[in-house]
């Protein structure tokens, strides 16, 4: 089996600031940190190999200094890595980060799996893995919390949605988003380390993916910023303190005093 | 300071305090409390390949010595040493087998140990034999291509959790100090159970228990070395052991100076943090100063001890009384520092100074210690017939 897992660099929201005038992120002096959901990506990905055996290769698109976010996933004992870095990538919406992406993964052939994180904590569109299912033609389901192999060609997962859990058997070749259920991501290994050190990691371009120039980057991205703003502030909130039962007394006097009705 | 540790000893050093940070910390006042064996995060040390450290890569290790050894349990200790303790522990039990195994015991109980799947425990110690190791009544006999146990170990780290056990047992009564011998007992082994597990004072993540055999029947082939050499054993595992005795003591040191200088800067009191007081800055500037010297001496001294020197017994010791003796004192500062908070099971500083106290008790006492770097002394001198005056 081989699995391929997606993985994002994004700032440590931690420590993350909004520009008041451009209402972008402050990147300068932020650490960059592998999105959380995807360190879970990875473990799914492992568990998978744990138990069945497998080659796992992770993939990310993004700049030169990403290849650290590769090791460091290969510091747990991911197999291989691939950076996807070009200029003309630069200015990617979902649509072309994901038309990138799906290219790499047919470049990979064969694939049998790929993982993607439920979203990234900065662009957090979760659009990325659905959008890549779609390019591959795979069948796809997010937010899936357990998974396991059904047989040797179906995944059998099951997911969280708003209303509930759903259980699904998808046939081989097959993506799926995870959330954090999935599993604690386990602790690097010196030896993973020392192999992830040395490890030869192959960038390629857009002209590697067989991509036009107009198909990825700004160029081949269709949202258009119309207008990024920072939404007031709420100053009405109130923060209730104390242990559960406190919290509720609170919260009861506070509803009466708003006259809700019932109450 | 800069202690010039090469490529694989830093990466070393990072993975320790990252496990230290990410999954001994946030869970070391509940496994206090609790008196829980630290189980899950075994698992991840497991994962890491920290419990092969010193072990040669032949057998599944990273082939490193006891200078890695000491770095990552520096760390660990930060965090907390009952956890640290039970890391250490199994290395204690490991090392009988590393210095005078044969290559099938090493084969199959190295790669054991050094993956951490299976623990291992050094047991030694009975009600009436502490310091006095010679005077230990457990004995073991020979029947056929079988050795037979009789007798109880008391205090045996990671006791009833790991599953590999160096044990110390009388082969011959009257051979005196040669008489004696290790042996590998399984968790399994026919007449071998487990006592009571002890409460204690600090180190309470750590399992502390009694070991019971009674007519416990194990193949020959689990003698290490040969008939005879226990007590040899004993004091060379000794001399590996001792400066991760004092990594221990580093650590906790290092991470009670981390809480208490923090907290000194922002504690307010008479208007102003705490740190501004004179009388709080000499305090936590003894604290560095001893524990940065206690550090310096555990890293020069383990560096030394990885060459196979003849005066290992006497560095070992000083590693150990030295760096425990500050353990306890900056543990103890550190709570005066923190004044009522600090006597406090909300703030964590109190478990350190609890804690701290082990280590001038277990793998010989401080006094023995000094009794050992004493009559090193006195046997050195004697060699050198000559005078400074
Ligand atoms: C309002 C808005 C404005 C934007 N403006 C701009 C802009 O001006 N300029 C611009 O360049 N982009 C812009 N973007 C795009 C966005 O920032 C990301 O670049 C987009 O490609 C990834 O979407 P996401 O972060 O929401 O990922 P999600 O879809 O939330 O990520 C889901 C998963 O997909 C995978 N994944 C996502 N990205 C990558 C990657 N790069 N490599 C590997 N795996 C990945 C991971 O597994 C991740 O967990 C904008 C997006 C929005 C919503
Ligand atoms: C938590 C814990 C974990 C332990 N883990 C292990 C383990 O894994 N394996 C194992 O084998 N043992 C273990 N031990 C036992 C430990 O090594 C002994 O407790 C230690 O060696 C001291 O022995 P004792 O407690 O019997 O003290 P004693 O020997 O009775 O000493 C009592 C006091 O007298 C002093 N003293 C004794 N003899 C002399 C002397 N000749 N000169 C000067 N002072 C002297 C001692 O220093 C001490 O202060 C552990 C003990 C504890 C408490």
């Amino acid at each position: 089996m081989h699995i391929v897992v997606c993985i994002k660099q994004v700032p440590d929201t931690k420590n993350v600031r909004i520009d008041p005038d451009t209402h972008t992120l402050v990147r300068q002096g932020v650490e960059s940190i592998i999105n959380p959901f995807d360190l879970f990506a990875a473990e799914a990905a492992l568990r998978l190999k744990d138990r069945h055996g497998a080659k796992i290769t992770v993939i990310t698109m993004g700049p030169p200094q990403a290849e650290t976010a590769l090791r460091e996933v290969m510091a747990r004992g991911v197999d291989e890595a691939v950076l996807l870095s070009d200029r003309a990538f630069a200015g990617s919406d979902t649509w072309a980060t994901a038309t990138a992406l799906a290219a790499a993964v047919k470049k990979l052939n064969p694939v049998d799996l790929v993982i993607c994180g439920k979203q990234a904590i900065d662009g957090d569109t979760a659009q990325v893995g659905p959008e890549m299912a779609t390019f591959l033609d795979f069948p796809q389901a997010a937010c899936v919390k357990s998974l396991d192999l059904a047989d040797q060609h179906h995944l059998q997962i099951t997911r969280q949605t708003d209303e509930g859990t759903e259980v699904w058997k998808l046939p081989l070749p097959a993506l799926i988003t995870v959330v954090k259920d999935v599993g604690e991501p386990r602790v690097p290994s010196i030896k993973h380390k020392l192999r992830a050190k040395k490890a030869a990691i192959p960038v390629w371009g857009a002209a590697d993916l067989e991509l036009a120039p107009e198909q990825v980057g700004l160029a081949g991205s269709f949202t258009q910023v119309v207008r990024v703003f920072s939404p007031p502030r709420r100053s009405d909130r109130i923060l209730l303190e104390g242990d559960a039962t406190q919290q509720a007394e609170q919260l009861y006097d506070l509803l009466k005093a708003a006259k809700v009705p019932g109450i | 300071m800069n202690y010039f540790l090469s490529e694989e000893q830093e990466m070393i050093r990072d993975l320790a305090e990252q496990i230290a940070t990410e999954r001994i910390r946030p869970v070391r006042a509940e496994l206090d409390e609790r008196e829980e064996f630290p189980w899950e995060i075994m698992k991840d040390l497991a994962q890491s390949d920290l419990f092969g450290i010193y072990i040669p890569e032949e057998y599944g290790g990273l082939g490193g010595g006891i200078l890695e050894n000491c770095v990552a349990v520096e760390q660990l200790a930060r965090a907390c040493i009952g956890v640290a303790t039970s890391f250490a522990a199994s290395g204690l039990g490991a090392y009988p087998l590393l210095l005078f195994g044969s290559d099938e015991q090493k084969q199959t109980y190295l790669t054991q140990i050094a993956s951490g799947r299976r623990l291992a425990a050094f047991a030694v110690t009975e009600s009436g034999a502490g310091s006095d190791v010679s005077a230990i009544q457990t004995s073991a006999r020979r029947d056929g291509d079988h050795y037979v146990l009789n007798g109880t170990k008391q205090w045996i780290t990671n006791g009833g959790e790991s599953e590999i056990y160096s044990v110390l047992a009388i082969t011959d009564r009257s051979k005196g100090p040669r008489g004696a011998s290790f042996f590998i007992v399984e968790t399994g082994d026919p007449g071998f159970s487990f006592g009571k597990k002890e409460t204690k004072l600090g180190i309470r993540a750590s399992a502390t228990r009694e070991l019971v055999f009674q007519d416990c029947r194990i193949p020959a082939d689990r003698l290490i070395g040969r008939e005879g050499l226990g007590f040899v054993i004993a004091m060379k595992t000794f001399d590996k052991s001792r400066p991760g005795i004092g990594s221990l003591g580093v650590g906790l040191a290092q991470g009670a100076l981390d809480l208490a200088v923090e907290y000194a800067r922002k504690r307010v009191q008479f208007g102003k943090p705490i740190i501004s007081f004179q009388a709080i800055q000499h305090k936590l500037a003894n604290m560095a100063i001893k524990t940065e010297a206690a550090r310096a001496l555990i890293y020069a001294g383990a560096r030394y001890m990885d060459t196979d020197p003849a005066d290992a017994s006497k560095i070992a010791a000083m590693c150990k009384v030295f760096a425990s003796d500050v353990a306890m004192e900056v543990t103890t500062e550190a709570v005066q520092v923190l004044g009522g908070y600090g006597y406090m099971r909300d703030y964590p500083v109190e478990k350190m100074m609890r804690d701290a106290k082990i280590l001038q008790i277990y793998e010989g006492t401080n006094e023995i210690q000094r009794n050992i770097i004493g009559q090193e002394l006195n046997k050195e001198y004697g060699r050198l017939k000559r005078s400074f005056f």
